[in-house]
């Protein structure tokens, strides 16, 4: 494997994605995301000058919507999904600005 | 003893005035019951896909020209990544790479005279939730009624170097806006919200110092007053030696102080990528030619217009078209009317007066042009005098009162008769001997009192041209 993933860096990216790793999982993940960046790097050998990225694999734009009202109140659907509730609301763990 | 100079940039988030959110249709409606304005989309239920609002980008564009921006023609979203319970995707749709808008600037005018402020770019991004703190259970609950509410954030250049022009700015930028109807801009109900960045550094040096950017800021007071507390804690640091660190600071407007809310040292690291569920907003020249046909008139060219049009003076012209709402008023009640200046005067004068005792903004009169142009019309005919038209326009000011109703209602009208009048003119000579004396020794104003008198004794209704009259053929 040509690209090798730190200790540091694995760490960050943990905390990033608010993941909790124990220290076997840290080592997988060192080596998955060590093969991505092979693989991204094997991309790379290609001689992409002149070429202009692509975000999108379709030739497709300006897809819009007109701005009216479609939805009406979904409160109850919507709150199917939550954990815990109170007053219409989402209840989550405290939390500051 | 080094003078400092103070360097500010503006990050300017307005809401659209659009009817439905940025990327599904619901309701961006104000103050609806929690969570009442929510769907898969905009709550971030996986599987569900976005469709960008197409006068959200319209908007977009309209206050890119109007800011004298480059369109950018091919435009695309990216995605933010970050978790925070306001935010039920854990990314926000916002715009990186290709803003929508680019290299523009407004000119402001302060005591310090004229200057362009440079803006860096705009771009379009959805709004997050709103988190409220309950005491009771040690909770946060999450209303998701705002989460998807389109916005645009102007960013500008770090053109500015004190408060007086942050708010010359801020007032341009608003002013431009509300013209454009793209947003009502109220800094109080956060539909214009202000973070500012800010560093100084010393007189004449070429780097800039290290900025701090500071949040909640509610009201162009506060924005003054947080910018003039954050330059002196910069100040008093570099001089005693210490360093300014970036960070992110929440201004606390009732005590006066700032703190750190979050260092940026602590990874702020985005992690943007293009947002694949959206495609690209190609914006050809035709569409591009539509909307710059479609802008309505700004400020500049309506007070231009209504010096030459309506002849009246550019100091009120200045006043009127401060605000969009004013200047409409004004069209309207002066197009039923037909009488500028004194529509003019009531908005100028009375209206601007209980604005200011009431604390409220010209978007919150609730009088309509209707019954101004009545209130014009009833004074313009001799019907009522100046007092009373005074005490009807506060009736109306509070809550819209039909001027003729309530003139009739409250018998306020004029009273024209003049041998009554002429009684009444001589019980007040005969009952202040002191003042008729004064004005036969030459006491001019001796004459103001008893008019104030025959004004008292007919309950305010009397023409007081007439009283004037009568007092001089008595006495």
């Amino acid at each position: 494997m040509a690209n090798i993933i730190s200790d540091e860096t694995i760490e960050y990216v943990g905390i990033l994605a608010k993941l909790e790793l124990s220290g076997e999982e840290k080592e997988q993940a060192k080596k998955d995301i060590g093969s991505m960046l092979d693989y991204i790097d094997k991309l790379n050998e290609l001689d992409t000058t002149n070429i202009e990225p692509m975000s999108h694999v379709f030739p497709v734009h300006n897809v819009f919507r007109e701005d009216i009202v479609t939805n009406g109140d979904d409160r109850e659907q919507i709150l199917a999904n939550a954990p815990e509730e109170k007053n219409g609301a989402f209840m989550v763990p405290k939390t500051f600005d | 003893m080094a003078n400092y100079e103070t360097v500010i940039g503006l990050e300017v988030h307005v809401e659209l005035a659009t009817k439905t959110k940025i990327f599904c249709g619901c309701s961006t409606a104000f103050g609806g019951a929690p969570n009442t304005h929510t769907c898969p989309v905009c709550t971030g239920m996986p599987g569900s896909l976005p469709v960008l609002n197409k006068q959200v980008v319209e908007y977009a564009m309209a206050v890119g020209l109007a800011t004298n921006c480059k369109i950018t023609q091919y435009c695309r979203f990216d995605r933010k990544n970050y978790f925070y319970p306001d935010n039920p995707q854990n990314y926000q749709i916002s715009q990186l790479y290709l803003p929508i808008c680019r290299d523009g600037g407004i000119e402001i005018e302060t005591e310090s005279g004229k200057k362009v402020v440079g803006i860096h770019e705009i771009h379009m991004e959805e709004d997050a939730g709103k988190l409220i703190h309950d005491e009771w259970e040690d909770a946060s609950l999450v209303d998701f009624n705002r989460s998807g509410v389109p916005l645009i954030e102007i960013v500008s250049e770090p053109d500015m170097r004190s408060a007086d022009e942050v708010i010359a700015y801020l007032d341009k930028l608003r002013t431009i806006i509300q013209y454009l109807g793209a947003s009502d801009c109220k800094l109080q109900e956060g539909s214009m919200r202000a973070d500012v960045n800010l560093s100084v550094r010393e007189e004449g040096a070429e780097e800039f110092g290290t900025r701090t950017e500071m949040k909640n800021l509610n009201s162009f007071k506060a924005i003054a007053r947080a910018i003039e507390a954050e330059k002196n804690r910069q100040i008093d640091l570099i001089k005693s030696g210490e360093k300014v660190i970036q960070e992110t600071r929440r201004w606390d407007d009732t005590k006066e102080y700032s703190y750190a809310m979050r260092s940026k040292e602590d990874a702020q690291d985005y992690r943007y990528f293009p947002e694949p569920d959206l495609v690209p907003v190609v914006i050809s020249d035709e569409w591009l030619e539509e909307v710059k046909n479609r802008q309505p008139e700004l400020r500049t060219e309506k007070l231009e217009r209504y010096k030459k049009e309506f002849d009246i003076p550019e100091y009120d012209a200045q006043i009127i078209t401060a605000s969009k709402k004013m200047a409409d008023l004004f069209e309207a009640t002066v197009e039923i009317c037909k009488k500028p200046k004194k529509v003019s005067n009531w908005l100028m004068v009375e209206t601007m007066r209980l604005l200011k005792e009431s604390d409220m903004e010209p978007e919150d009169i609730r009088f309509t042009p209707e019954n101004l142009a009545k209130l014009i019309q009833l004074t313009e005919a001799g019907t009522i005098n100046s007092s009373v038209a005074k005490q009807v326009f506060e009736q109306m000011f509070k809550d819209n009162t039909d001027a003729q109703q309530y003139v009739e209602e409250h018998g306020l009208k004029m009273d024209n008769d003049e041998d009554g009048l002429k009684k009444i003119v001589e019980q007040v000579i005969a009952e202040n001997p002191k003042s008729v004396e004064d004005y036969h020794n030459g006491k001019e104003k001796a004459i103001g009192f008893l008019v104030g008198q025959t004004m008292k004794a007919t309950k305010g209704k009397a023409n007081p041209g007439m009283i004037n009259k009568l007092l001089k053929e008595l006495l």
